[in-house]
């Protein structure tokens, strides 16, 4: 695909993004050769255990690595401009402006003394240059998008005077208000009553629509993804297993990690006695293994994997990280996982 | 609101009665009035006749209520020392205690509260760490130390400000005030450094220790992630919310400033009541010590309150009702 074409082009695209973070008994390597990309108005799932490098991709993007985390290599481009090298005043201009951010936990994600209003004011001034009273206007215009009732008193509330999944509408409000082409949604309903979490997601989905927004969806919830991506990225240990559309990934995963990962999710049309798990423990930063680095966890684990990384291997509608499909290893993947 | 303020009121009131008994009680313990007022030669039908004119044959409740009445009237009775009204004492020496513990306040604050700023945003330069250390010299120095080096090298090396004394102050009603005339401002700036270096040190160590906390939390990240300038997250969202702990210890040490004046008056002969109140305790002068306590336990009171009501403009979550769903 040509760099210089911004309309056509993907939104966001990421080259091989390394994150490093320098600690007292060496380099920790927390994020790994990640690359995807998200066009424009797509959904790109982002899943994996805790620790994975979900939200360190997502906190990379946006330009706030907690330090001293820093980017080690790769690139990132939003619409074809590079943004990670970009100093950190321009950086806080796409900020807010072209890519929103949506955190975890509504309760702690607002300012407690100031009103929704004005965050909501302060937010679109600082990108839009709007008047005090159109800001305001806009403000209580959003509101009433993202479902809150009464919009034009409750501009004037505080957030303890909303409830969680209230608070979370007047986040994504906040996250959106600018109208950016990218959101990077952390974990958006994680902290929140699974009542709520379906009208959240419902509200995402809609608003990522109508204007045309495309998101990176970072959750450990599968049936999230399944009901609100694209796409979807398996990562594990800090690296990209698998990335595919959503359904050939849910349906039949191509990656050992990612087979593993969607039969642990218990099904609900029939019983099971024993509910499938990966062995094992993701290996600390400090500890992956050389090779493949789900490798000693892997049931078709051989020799090459330990020796070789794999880079992702196209293998039907879905790339994989994984010997298995490339037809040079010795071991190819058994009928299982070729056909889910 | 007004139920609030009249229910700390109404909780103030038996705070006052104890200090207001602790004052009583040191005409009855601490030294013999009669025996001060009779002098050497004096006959029983004397002494008995001064017991009766000064109630004191009267029941310990009757002559505490009466020490409450007079008091709430603002009349503690004559000096022992200088034989004046208390009152007018206090009236007099009030005003030269309350501008030094403004000006202290001022001082404090105003440089307290930018250097914890500073410190908190920017941890590791050399600057805050030159802060810092300053600060623990601040807080382990005692005040009376401070202010005899104040004196040493600005008064006696440089000459630049005077060492003692209000300079010339001008009538204002009852007042008094140095704050008008240049020999006043100068005289003022020694004494309120010495007395607000304490509170000075520990406003900044405050500030630090909050912006750092605050600095960290999700909703600061999130002002961030909003593309707000840094200007705006700093001095808006994270000083605002640094605030509440900050007049909760400004605000006490604003009565402690007061009530310890006395060490930085004496140093520097400051005509105020910590001055008149040491003289006091050198004469035994009974009726100025139990006014001055009162008065004290007064300034606290009315400041606590000042405190309350500030954190209800600061932080919205008080201002309906208790407990309402927070955040934290």
């Amino acid at each position: 695909m040509p760099a210089a074409a911004p309309i056509t082009g993907p939104v966001l695209s990421v080259r091989d993004l390394r994150v490093q973070f320098p600690t007292r008994r060496g380099v920790l390597t927390a994020l790994d050769g990640v690359s995807f990309d998200i066009a424009p108005g797509e959904v790109l799932g982002v899943v994996g255990e805790s620790g994975a490098g979900k939200s360190m991709t997502g906190a990379a993007i946006i330009g706030l690595l907690e330090p001293p985390g820093r980017i080690a290599g790769g690139e990132i481009r939003l619409q074809g401009e590079r943004i990670d090298t970009l100093p950190q005043d321009r950086l806080r201009r796409i900020r807010g402006r072209q890519i929103g951010a949506i955190f975890q936990d509504p309760l702690t994600t607002l300012n407690p003394l100031y009103t929704v209003g004005r965050q909501l004011i302060e937010t679109m001034q600082a990108h839009l240059g709007l008047s005090d009273r159109e800001a305001r206007q806009r403000a209580i215009g959003w509101l009433e998008m993202v479902g809150i009732p009464a919009a034009a008193q409750r501009v004037d509330s505080y957030p303890h005077e909303f409830s969680g999944g209230m608070r979370q509408r007047v986040v994504i409000s906040l996250a959106l208000c600018a109208e950016p082409i990218l959101v990077v949604a952390d974990e958006p309903t994680t902290a929140l009553d699974v009542s709520i979490q379906a009208q959240i997601i419902a509200l995402l989905k809609r608003l990522a629509r109508e204007k045309g927004t495309a998101m990176m969806l970072v959750t450990h919830d599968m049936g999230v993804i399944a009901e609100t991506a694209d796409r979807v990225a398996v990562m594990y240990a800090g690296r990209v297993a698998e990335i595919g559309p959503v359904r050939a990934v849910v349906k039949a995963p191509k990656h050992p990690y990612s087979a593993g990962l969607m039969a642990s999710i218990p099904p609900l049309d029939r019983k099971v006695a024993h509910l499938s798990g990966i062995e094992g423990a993701m290996p600390r930063l400090s500890a992956i293994p050389p090779g493949c680095a789900f490798n000693p966890r892997c049931p078709h684990v051989f020799d090459r994997c330990r020796h070789e990384r794999p880079e992702l291997i196209e293998t039907g509608s879905t790339r994989a990280a994984c010997w298995l499909y490339d037809p040079a290893s010795e071991k190819q993947a058994p009928e299982l996982l070729r056909h889910g | 609101m007004a139920a609030f303020i009249l229910s700390r009121i109404l909780q103030a009131i038996p705070v006052m009665l104890v200090v207001a008994l602790f004052s009583f009680a040191m005409f009855a313990y601490v030294g013999d009035p009669v025996a001060i007022m009779l002098g050497q030669d004096f006959t029983e039908a004397q002494r008995v006749q001064l017991v009766h004119d000064l109630g004191l044959d009267q029941p310990f409740f009757v002559q505490f209520a009466t020490f409450v009445g007079h008091a709430l009237q603002g009349d503690f009775g004559l000096s022992y020392r200088l034989s004046r009204p208390v009152a007018e004492l206090i009236a007099e020496r009030a005003p030269a205690t309350l501008e030094l513990a403004f000006c202290a306040a001022l001082v404090a604050l105003l440089v307290g509260v930018p250097m914890g700023v500073y410190t908190g945003l920017y941890r590791n330069s050399w600057l805050s760490r030159a802060f810092l250390t300053f600060s623990l010299i601040g807080v382990s120095l005692p005040t009376f130390l401070i202010g005899i080096l104040l004196i040493l090298v600005f008064s006696v090396w440089l000459g630049w400000l005077p060492s003692f004394g209000r300079g010339d102050v001008v009538q204002l009603g009852w007042w008094s005030t140095g704050l008008l005339t240049l020999s006043g401002l100068k005289a003022l700036i020694l004494p309120s450094i010495t007395l607000g270096m304490f509170q000075l040190t520990l406003i900044m160590r405050l500030v630090r220790a909050e912006m750092l906390e605050v600095l960290r939390t999700d909703y600061i990240k999130f002002a961030r992630a909003r593309g707000l300038s840094n200007r705006a997250i700093n001095f808006g969202h994270a000083l605002k919310n640094t605030l509440v702990p900050v007049i909760t210890i400004a605000g006490l040490q604003l009565g402690g400033i007061i009530a310890f004046a006395i060490v930085t008056e004496t140093v520097f002969q400051w005509p105020g009541m910590g001055l008149l109140f040491i003289q006091s305790v050198g004469a035994a002068d009974i009726p100025v010590m139990a006014a001055y306590l009162l008065l004290i336990a007064l300034v606290f009171v009315t400041i606590n309150l000042v405190v309350d009501l500030l954190y209800y403009l600061v932080d919205p979550r008080l201002r309906i009702g208790r407990g309402a769903a927070g955040g934290h």
